[in-house]
């Protein structure tokens, strides 16, 4: 076992310790090919969450996305996203020539399933800020890769915001059904048909 | 009983796991030659918590004997494992707010291992005093440090409570297993066994005795099976229980029934609050299997333990080693 393998091993269980990391697959099965799932941000716990709910066996093909500029400033940020978690890098600031989206269609058309957030940065409101749009520019590029929803519940808990230390709360991660892009379905309605799968995988507060 | 009695402690404590893994291995093949009849959906409901409960009761055997067999020290971890398990399936049901989280970390990091760590130096004036004394004002010190006014004295009482049930009360089942008595030394796994064997004979005999005698329940919109009655039934088999057991305890058989009684009488009472608890949270179970945390109703389990023990080792310690 290399030292990133065993880096994993460990995050999958600190995070299954704290959090119990449950996978709910409500929609989809777990199953070894392309896809891209998108989910609700909360917190920076939330890629681990997703990682740690998957089956060990997805976990290598599956890659999160990660700002360059953050996750390669210092050598551990970097040697978690690269080695570890195998992410991939996108430009925050946008130069002129350059399609932000470009890593990850190069990413898609190698195989690789992704993770994406598509509200673009991290929530505190209960409900999910609306998509932007780089879903629908993918989902319209790879028309075959199933896009499957995905609610993180109770990960606010887990690390609001600011602090550093988690805190043990369960929670649990739905995988809800696949949707596709319809044809001829515009923008917004599809992002927000995207969205309003995700928050309807959230069951009601107790 | 005679021969059992020239046993050694080690001895007889071996003896009475083989007893108690074949009484189990007996339950789970009667339990598995039911599940191929044909049932209606009710019964399959029944069969299905008989299953889980079965199960529950290996799991509870299995952790005990691991606990007796590998010392002092993984035992009191187990148990911090557990506390840490119950304590976190309390704290996902209960509603916390932002301002809470660094008195969460507290519970969590601090005060579960410093109880743990108490218990394992057997330092039993420090650890009965140290969560209802110093973590009662350390808590909403921290939590006031939190900015937050609203709702704070709730908030506070539940951190404080979940401490008490999970932690504390939990803390002093590995404590009886160090506690050293004058005429009991090494026994300390025989009274962890009578604890747990009177308190679940107690739940048991409960709740048989609700399903038959259909007595007025005490109240209502909490439990529709607690009746006084019941509970009269639940602690009398305790002590009966527990007067059988007298052999294995430091206890005359007189002393061993009235232990039994307390103990399981603390048990089911304490079952009986975790119910009114679970009401409030909206919820049946601490988590059916189909719940939105995914536990696995740690708490439902320990309950009665964690409310019995406490009030079973102080008893215990104030007649026998003064």
């Amino acid at each position: 076992m290399t030292l990133p393998e065993f880096a994993g091993y460990v995050l999958a269980f600190i995070a299954r310790l704290v959090t119990g990391a449950q996978g709910h697959w409500v929609g989809t099965p777990p199953k070894a090919e392309q896809r891209i799932y998108f989910a609700n941000h909360q917190s920076h716990f939330d890629w681990v969450l997703i990682w740690a709910a998957l089956p060990r066996d997805l976990r290598g093909a599956t890659r999160p996305i990660a700002a360059r500029d953050y996750w390669t400033s210092s050598p551990l940020r970097h040697w978690l996203t690269r080695e570890v978690f195998n992410a991939v890098y996108v430009s925050r600031e946008r130069s002129a020539d350059e399609d932000p989206l470009e890593p990850l269609v190069e990413a898609l058309r190698h195989g690789d399933s992704l993770v994406i957030f598509p509200e673009g940065t991290r929530g505190h409101a209960a409900e999910p800020a609306s998509f932007k749009s780089g879903l629908y520019a993918l989902a319209q590029a790879f028309p075959d890769v199933p896009l499957v929803p995905t609610w993180i519940d109770n990960v606010q808990r887990v690390m609001p915001k600011g602090e550093v230390v988690p805190v043990p709360v369960l929670c649990t991660v739905t995988f809800g059904a696949p949707i596709a892009l319809a044809a001829g379905e515009e923008r917004r309605a599809f992002l927000d048909r995207a969205r309003a799968a995700v928050v309807a995988l959230r069951r009601e507060p107790r | 009983m005679g021969q059992l009695r020239t046993l050694g402690a080690t001895q007889q404590v071996a003896l009475l796991f083989v007893v108690l893994f074949g009484v189990l291995a007996l339950a789970s093949i009667v339990v598995f030659g039911r599940s191929f009849r044909e049932r209606d959906a009710a019964a399959a409901a029944s069969h299905e918590r008989l299953m889980r409960d079965v199960r529950a009761v290996w799991a509870g055997g299995a952790l005990f004997w691991i606990a007796w067999a590998s010392g002092a020290f993984v035992s009191t971890l187990l148990f911090g494992v557990l506390s840490f398990v119950a304590l976190r399936e309390f704290v996902t049901l209960t509603h916390t707010r932002r301002g809470d989280h660094r008195s969460l970390i507290l519970a969590f990091f601090v005060v579960l291992p410093t109880q743990y760590v108490l218990v394992g130096e057997r330092l039993f004036n420090a650890f009965s005093v140290f969560i209802p004394v110093y973590v009662f004002l350390a808590i909403p010190v921290v939590s006031a440090f939190g900015n937050d006014p609203q709702r704070f004295l709730e908030r506070t009482a539940k951190i404080q409570w979940g401490i008490m049930v999970c932690v504390y009360g939990m803390s002093h089942a590995p404590a009886l297993l160090l506690l050293d008595l004058p005429r009991a030394a090494g026994r300390g796994a025989f009274l962890v066994l009578y604890l747990v064997l009177v308190v679940t004979a107690a739940q048991l005999a409960q709740d048989a005795a609700a399903r038959r005698l259909r007595a007025r329940p005490v109240a209502r919109a909490i439990s529709r099976s607690f009746s006084w009655r019941a509970w009269g039934v639940g602690v009398g088999v305790a002590g009966a229980v527990g007067a059988l057991l007298a052999w294995s305890t430091p206890f005359s058989p007189l002393a061993a029934f009235g232990m039994g009684v307390l103990a399981g009488g603390a048990g089911t009472l304490g079952a009986f609050v975790m119910q009114a608890l679970k009401r409030d949270a909206g919820v049946k179970t601490w988590s059916g299997h189909s719940s939105v945390t995914g536990a696995v109703g740690l708490l439902d389990r320990t309950a009665p333990l964690c409310f019995a023990a406490p009030v079973f080792f102080h008893s215990v310690r104030w007649s026998f080693s003064a």
